[in-house]
C-alpha cells in the first residue's frame, strides 16, 4: 500500500484549498520575481543613472505595492495550507475514531488502547505538517524556481543555465542524506531513547532503590550513561552533519558562481548592469524553496509514518455477519441456542472456542464455569455481538443472532462486566449510560437497588461528583454497583455478568451479591461465575475448557461426576 | 524572572561551549551577509567597466564566504549538540539527585510511569534551552552590532534604519504575534486533553459504550471535541502565518528604506554608488538572524513552564528528615507500634488510626484487611518513607525516628508486589542488593528463592536481560527474584508486602513455600489481602479503615466469627480459576526473548 497515495487521495477532498495554497504559494513567487526586477531598476538608475528619489518615487511605489502583496501571498497561503490540514485531520480522525468504535472492544482492548487513543490524538496530529507544509512545498520546490528560471532565461541564459544544472544536485544530494545520514541519525536516536528508558527505569524504580540502600550510588552511573553517549553521538554526528555540509555548499557555491559569471560578463561589456543585478537578487531565491523542502522532508516522514498506522487501523476488516437481515426487533421472550460455534482470535491464530454448544432457556439463569482462557469472555462476547462466530450458529428464537441489526439486539442486553469501566463525568451521568433520558428519580431508584446509594450520597458532591476528580477514586466493589445500577436503569430482557473476583471486603461484597440477585430475578442470564454461591443459584452450569464445554449440568450433579467442576469446588478444600 | 535565573544557573557551567557556539553562528549568517555583499560589490563594480585585477579580492572573497558559511555552520551544529547533550546529563543529574530524598512520599501523584515520562518530557524539552532559547537572540544580537558597525561607517542613519527593522522583526513581531496569541496556547492544550478524555473514555469504555447502545454520542462528542481543537490550531495559524508576513515585509522594507536613505547620500557624494548594491543586499541578508526569533519566544514560554513544573517538584522538602543526633544502629530487632496515627494529608480521612502491636525478634505477624485498610501505608511508615503524627513505632527499645533512615532501611529486607526489576541482567538486579556478594553468596540465595535453577535454564544464565521491569518473567519468578534479592540483602527483619498477589494459587502456594524458609530466623512481617499460610503466623491484625479490628490466631480468629471469619469464607467460595497453563507462559517468553535478541 502506498502512504503517499493514500494521502493525496485525502487531500483531494480538500482540492480548492489546496489548490488555493499552490496558487498563493506561486503568486508569491511571482511576487518574489518582481521585487528583485524593481530593486535592480532602482539600484541601477540611482547608481547608474543617477536619478533622485523623487524621479525614482514611482518605481518606489510599485515596488512596496509588490512587497506588500507577496506578505498577502504569504499569509494567505498559510492560512488556506492549516485549513487543508485541519480539515483533513477533522475527516481522518473521525473516520478512525469511528472504525475503532465498530471493531469492538475486543479489537480495542488491553494494552492496545493507550496506543490507539495515541494514534487518534497525536498520530492525527502528525499529519498537520505533513498537508500544511510538505505536501505544498513539494509542488512548490517545481513550481517557484521553474517561474524564476521563466524569466531569468530569457534576460541571461547562461546564468539560467547554472541554475538549472545546480538545482537538480540539490534533491540529489537531499535523497543521500536521507539514506545515509538518516540511518546513522536513526541509531543514534534509538541509543537516546534506549538512554531515557534507562532514566525512568531508575526513577520508577527509585523506591526499590531506596529499600536496598543503591539510591545514591545511581547517580555516578546516569551521568557515566549520559556521557558515554554523547561521545559516541558526536562522533556518529561528525560524519552525518557532513552531508548537510555538502547540501550548504551546493546553495552557497552556485550563488557565488554565478555571482563572478555575471560579474565577468558585465565586466566585459557583454551584460548590462540591471540584468545582472537581477540574477544576483533572484539567485538565492531559486535554491530556497529547494532548501525548504528538505527541512520539511522530515516533518513529512513523521506524517507519512503516523499514516501507515492510521491506514493500518482503518483497513483492519470489521466484524460482519453473513446472515441476511431482518428488519424485526428483537423477541422479549427469548431462547438462545448456542450451536457449535467456533472462534478465534487474530484471524484464526488463537482458537478461543472450539465447538460450543449450549442453551439459555428462557427466563433462566445459566452460569459459565471454568478457568482462564476457557473461553467464558468470548461467549460473552459473541453474545453481544462484539465478534461473530467463525463456524457454527447462535440463534434467538430459531432466528440466527447475526440477522438482527447489532445495535437493536443490543437494546435487549444489559451488560455488568468484570471491571467496568467510570467515565470522566459525574455519577448520575455515569448510571444513565444504562438508559440516556432516565430522570433524576429513575437513576436514584436504580442506585438503590444497586446499594450504591449510600456510597454515593457520601460523595463531596454526591451524584454530581465527577468520578475520578477531588481523589474520589472508586474502588471495583462501587465500580460494579455503579455497572449495576446501569442494568436496572436499563432494565433488558436478557443480562450478562461477569462477577469480580478481586473483591475481599465482605461487607461490600455482601452488598454486591444482594445487588446481583434481585438484579437477576424475571430475566434470561448468562453469568460468568466465580462464586460458589452465584453459582448454587443457576439453573444451570456450563463448565468450560479450552474452548470446550467438558461438561454441564446443576451443582450436586457436577460434584458427584467428580470432573474439572469438582476439582475446581475443592481446590481450597472448603466452601462445599 | 525568579524561573530565568534558575535556568540560567543550569546551563552556566557550559558557557564556554555556548560562547563557541553562538560565535560560529554568527559568523555562519556573517558569511552569508559577506557573499551577498561581496557578489553586489563584483556586479556593481564591474558595470563600471575596471580592470579585472580591481575584481581579484572581492572574487576570492565571494569563494571563501561561499565555502565558510557551510563550514562554519556544520561547526556551529557539532558544538551546540555538544552542549545539547552535555545539558541533558546535567539535567538528568541534577533531577536524579534531587528527587532522590524526596522519594517516595513526595511524588506519591507521580507513582505511574505516565506521569515520570511527563517529567521525563520536561527534561527533554528544557536539554534545548540553549539550541532554542539562548542562540538565537545571542546570535541576533551578536550579528545586530556588527550591522550596526559596519552600516555606521558609511553613515549613522542606515545603521539606525538598519536597526529599527532587526529591532520589529526580532521584537516587535515576536510580541505582536504574542499579544495577539495570548490565551490562545492555553485553549489549544486545554482543548486536546479534552478531546484525550473523550477518546479514552470512548476506546477504553468501549464495551460498555456499546452494551448499552451509546456509541454514537460519544463519537459526536469526539467530533465536536475534535472540531474544537482544530479551530483553535486554525485561529493560531492564522497569527503565525500573520507573523510569516509580517516577517517577510519588514525584511524587504527594511531593504528597501536602506536603499531610499542610500541614494540622497551616494548623490551628495558620501560613498560610491557601487556601495548602493552592496548595501541593499547586506541588508537583506541581515535579517536572517533575527528571523528565528519568533519561534524562539515561544520555546522560551514552554521551556519555562517546563522548568516551573519540574522546579515544583524537586523544591518539596523531604518529607522525613534525620534527626540532627541519632543513635547508633539497632542491636536489636523488635518491633512495636504504640498507638499509631497517620494521615496522608490533613484534609484527608486517618490512614491509620490508634495502632498498636508487638512483634518481638524473631516473630512472625501478618497484617491483614481488605485493600485500601492502611497495611501497606504501615510498611512506609516502617521504612521511614513518611512521618507518622501521633503514637510512635519502636525499633530495638527506641523510636524509630531516633535512628538515621539509612540505618532502619538497611536493617529491612522488603518483598512487594511493587518490587521493581531493572532493565538490567538477573545478576545485576540481584547484586543490587550486595553489590560485594560473591559467586556462592548469589547461588544461595538464589537457591533458597527456588529460583538458581530456573535462572541457569535461561539463555545466558544469569547474565540474561531481564527486560523493562522483568516483564519477560512470569509473576512467579519475578517474585522469587525479588525474594532472593531480600535473602542475598540479609537483614535482619523481613516485610513482605502482598508478596503473592496476582498469582494463581497454584504459583502462590510454592512462592510462599519459599517465603517460609526465608522467614527462617528473621522477624518477619506479612501484609496480605489474601488468607493463605496465615495458620504459621504467631499472630494476625485485622485492620480496616485503619483501625484494628480484631487480633489473633488463624484458629482463635476463625472461632471468634467476625471479619476475618467472614473474609475466610468469603475466599473460600471462589473458585480458583486463575489457573496458569504453564506451557503457554513458556512459549511467550521464547517469542519475547527471541524478540528481544534479534534487537540487540
Amino acid at each position: 500500500m502506498n502512504i503517499d497515495k493514500r494521502l493525496l487521495s485525502e487531500a483531494k477532498a480538500v482540492r480548492v484549498g489546496f489548490i488555493l495554497t499552490i496558487t498563493l504559494g506561486f503568486l508569491g513567487g511571482v511576487a518574489t520575481v518582481l521585487q528583485a526586477r524593481y530593486v535592480s531598476d532602482i539600484v541601477n538608475d540611482a547608481f547608474l543613472e543617477h536619478a533622485t528619489l523623487v524621479r525614482l518615487q514611482p518605481l518606489f511605489l510599485i515596488l512596496l505595492l509588490v512587497i506588500g502583496a507577496r506578505s498577502l501571498f504569504i499569509w494567505g497561503g498559510n492560512i488556506a495550507a492549516n485549513s487543508v490540514a485541519g480539515t483533513v485531520k477533522q475527516t481522518l480522525r473521525e473516520k478512525l475514531f469511528a472504525h475503532i468504535v465498530a471493531l469492538g472492544p475486543t479489537y480495542a482492548s488491553g494494552e492496545r488502547t493507550g496506543e490507539l487513543t495515541n494514534t487518534v490524538v497525536e498520530g492525527i496530529e502528525e499529519l498537520n505538517a505533513y498537508f500544511s507544509q510538505y505536501l505544498p512545498q513539494l509542488v512548490l520546490a517545481a513550481l517557484v524556481p521553474l517561474t524564476v528560471l521563466f524569466f531569468v532565461f530569457p534576460r541571461d541564459p547562461l546564468s539560467g543555465l547554472v541554475l538549472l544544472l545546480t538545482a537538480p544536485l540539490i534533491p540529489v544530494f537531499m535523497v543521500l542524506i536521507g539514506y545515509l545520514a538518516d540511518a546513522l541519525t536513526k541509531r543514534q536516536w534509538r541509543s537516546l531513547s534506549r538512554m531515557s528508558a534507562h532514566f525512568l527505569d531508575m526513577l520508577q524504580g527509585l523506591t526499590t532503590l531506596k529499600i536496598l540502600g543503591r539510591s545514591r550510588e545511581q547517580i555516578d552511573t546516569i551521568a557515566e550513561i549520559s556521557d558515554r553517549f554523547r561521545h559516541t553521538t558526536l562522533s556518529v554526528l561528525r560524519v552525518a552533519f557532513l552531508s548537510a555540509l555538502v547540501l550548504e555548499l551546493v546553495a552557497t557555491i552556485s550563488t557565488a558562481v554565478v555571482a563572478v559569471e555575471v560579474g565577468l560578463r558585465l565586466l566585459y561589456g557583454h551584460m548590462v548592469f540591471r540584468e545582472a543585478f537581477f540574477v544576483l537578487l533572484l539567485a538565492p531565491e531559486f535554491y530556497l524553496p529547494l532548501r525548504m523542502l528538505g527541512t520539511r522532508f522530515h516533518a513529512g516522514m513523521s506524517g507519512v509514518a503516523a499514516a501507515k498506522r492510521i491506514f493500518e487501523i482503518l483497513e483492519t476488516p470489521l466484524p460482519v455477519s453473513v446472515f441476511p437481515a431482518v428488519n424485526d426487533a428483537p423477541p422479549l421472550r427469548m431462547d438462545i441456542h448456542f450451536q457449535n460455534v467456533y472462534f478465534a482470535y487474530e484471524g484464526g491464530g488463537r482458537p478461543a472456542l472450539q465447538g460450543v454448544s449450549f442453551r439459555i432457556p428462557p427466563g433462566e439463569k445459566v452460569a459459565l464455569v471454568g478457568p482462564t482462557g476457557a473461553g467464558k469472555s468470548s461467549i460473552a462476547h459473541l453474545l453481544l455481538r462484539f465478534i461473530e462466530p467463525d463456524q457454527g450458529e447462535i440463534s434467538v428464537n430459531g432466528v440466527p443472532l447475526g440477522a438482527f441489526r447489532a445495535d437493536v439486539w443490543r437494546q435487549r442486553v444489559a451488560w455488568v462486566p468484570q471491571r467496568p469501566y467510570l467515565f470522566h463525568d459525574s455519577v448520575v451521568a455515569n448510571i444513565r449510560v444504562g438508559r440516556p433520558y432516565a430522570n433524576r428519580a429513575e437513576v436514584l431508584r436504580a442506585a438503590r437497588l444497586a446499594h450504591v446509594h449510600e456510597f454515593v450520597a457520601s460523595l463531596p458532591a454526591g451524584y454530581d461528583t465527577i468520578i475520578g476528580e477531588q481523589g474520589t477514586r472508586f474502588s471495583g466493589g462501587q465500580a460494579q454497583r455503579i455497572a449495576l445500577a446501569r442494568a436496572f436503569l436499563k432494565n433488558a430482557p436478557l443480562l450478562i455478568l461477569d462477577e469480580a473476583t478481586s473483591n475481599l471486603d465482605p461487607e461490600i461484597e455482601a452488598l454486591v451479591q444482594e445487588a446481583t440477585s434481585s438484579l437477576m430475578e424475571g430475566r434470561s442470564v448468562l453469568i460468568i461465575a466465580h462464586h460458589l454461591s452465584t453459582i448454587y443459584q443457576a439453573d444451570q452450569i456450563v463448565v468450560l475448557n479450552r474452548g470446550r464445554v467438558v461438561e454441564s449440568g446443576q451443582h450436586a450433579a457436577l460434584l458427584r461426576r467428580g470432573g474439572l467442576y469438582q476439582q475446581l469446588v475443592t481446590a481450597y478444600g472448603g466452601g462445599v | 524572572m525568579h524561573i530565568m535565573r534558575r535556568l540560567f544557573g543550569l546551563v552556566w557551567p557550559f558557557k564556554w561551549w555556548m560562547g563557541l557556539a553562538v560565535l560560529l553562528g554568527a559568523f555562519t549568517v556573517g558569511s552569508s551577509i559577506g557573499l551577498m555583499a561581496t557578489a553586489a560589490f563584483i556586479i556593481a563594480k564591474a558595470a563600471l567597466h575596471p580592470s579585472i585585477a580591481d575584481l581579484e579580492v572581492a572574487i576570492v572573497g565571494v569563494r571563501f564566504f561561499g565555502i565558510a558559511r557551510g563550514v562554519f555552520r556544520y561547526f556551529e551544529r557539532l558544538v551546540s549538540h555538544n552542549v545539547t547533550f552535555r545539558l541533558l546529563a546535567q539535567l538528568r543529574v541534577w533531577f536524579y539527585e534531587k528527587i532522590e530524598p524526596l522519594a517516595p512520599a513526595r511524588l506519591m501523584t507521580y507513582r505511574s510511569g505516565d506521569l515520570l515520562s511527563l517529567v521525563i518530557n520536561d527534561i527533554e524539552t528544557l536539554e534545548h534551552f540553549y539550541v532554542q532559547v539562548i542562540a538565537p537572540p545571542a546570535v541576533a544580537v551578536l550579528v545586530a552590532i556588527i550591522m550596526w558597525v559596519f552600516m555606521g561607517s558609511y553613515g549613522a542613519r542606515l545603521a539606525d534604519t538598519l536597526l529599527a527593522f532587526l529591532l520589529a522583526v526580532g521584537f516587535g513581531v515576536p510580541l505582536v504575534s504574542r499579544w495577539l496569541s495570548r490565551g490562545l496556547g492555553k485553549i489549544i492544550i486545554e482543548s486536546r486533553s479534552e478531546l484525550n478524555v473523550v477518546l479514552v473514555d470512548g476506546i477504553q469504555g468501549l464495551g460498555d459504550l456499546l452494551a448499552y447502545g451509546q456509541e454514537s454520542r460519544q463519537l459526536a462528542l469526539a467530533q465536536a471535541r475534535s472540531q474544537e481543537v482544530i479551530d483553535a490550531q486554525r485561529r493560531m495559524a492564522h497569527i503565525t502565518g500573520l507573523s510569516d508576513a509580517l516577517n517577510s515585509l519588514l525584511a524587504n522594507l527594511g531593504m528597501v528604506a536602506v536603499i531610499a536613505v542610500a541614494i540622497p547620500m551616494v548623490q551628495a557624494g558620501r560613498f560610491s554608488g557601487v556601495q548602493l548594491a552592496v548595501l541593499a543586499l547586506a541588508a537583506l541578508s541581515a535579517f536572517e538572524a533575527v528571523l528565528p526569533l519568533s519561534s524562539a519566544a515561544q520555546f522560551l514560554e514552554s521551556n519555562v513552564e517546563a522548568a516551573q513544573r519540574l522546579f515544583a517538584i524537586v523544591d518539596a522538602t523531604p518529607m522525613v528528615q534525620d534527626r540532627r543526633e541519632t543513635l547508633p544502629p539497632p542491636s536489636n530487632y523488635g518491633l512495636q507500634a504504640h498507638n499509631l496515627h497517620f494521615r496522608y494529608a490533613e484534609t484527608e480521612q486517618p490512614a491509620l488510626n490508634d495502632v498498636s502491636f508487638n512483634l518481638p525478634a524473631g516473630g512472625r505477624l501478618a497484617i491483614v484487611g481488605p485493600s485500601g485498610a492502611g497495611k501497606s501505608t504501615l510498611v512506609s511508615l516502617l521504612l521511614r518513607f513518611w512521618e507518622y503524627q501521633k503514637g510512635q513505632i519502636v525499633l530495638g527499645g527506641h523510636d524509630l525516628r531516633a535512628y538515621r533512615q539509612e540505618d532502619v532501611r538497611r536493617r529491612i529486607a522488603v518483598v512487594s508486589q511493587h518490587t521493581h526489576l531493572f532493565n538490567d541482567t538477573v545478576r545485576a538486579n540481584l547484586l543490587l542488593a550486595k553489590p560485594e556478594a560473591d559467586q556462592d553468596e548469589l547461588y544461595a540465595a538464589a537457591r533458597k528463592a527456588q529460583i538458581h535453577k530456573f535462572i541457569l535454564s535461561l539463555p545466558d544464565g544469569y547474565d540474561t536481560w531481564i527486560g523493562e521491569q522483568g516483564l519477560l518473567l512470569s509473576g512467579g519468578e519475578r517474585q522469587r527474584i525479588s525474594i532472593a534479592r531480600a535473602l542475598l540483602k540479609d537483614a535482619p527483619i523481613l516485610v513482605l508486602d502482598e508478596a503473592t498477589t496476582n498469582l494463581d494459587v497454584l504459583t502462590e502456594r510454592n512462592v510462599l513455600q519459599t517465603i517460609y524458609n526465608a522467614m527462617e530466623g528473621r522477624t518477619t512481617l506479612m501484609i496480605t489481602h489474601r488468607l493463605v499460610g496465615m495458620e504459621n503466623m504467631d499472630e494476625i491484625i485485622v485492620l480496616r479503615h485503619g483501625k484494628v479490628i480484631e487480633r489473633g490466631t488463624h484458629t482463635t480468629l476463625l472461632q471468634q466469627a467476625g471479619f476475618y471469619q467472614r473474609m475466610w469464607q468469603l475466599q473460600n467460595q471462589i473458585l480458583p480459576t486463575q489457573v496458569a497453563f504453564a506451557s503457554e507462559r513458556i512459549q511467550q517468553r521464547e517469542m519475547a526473548m527471541n524478540s528481544v535478541s534479534a534487537f540487540s
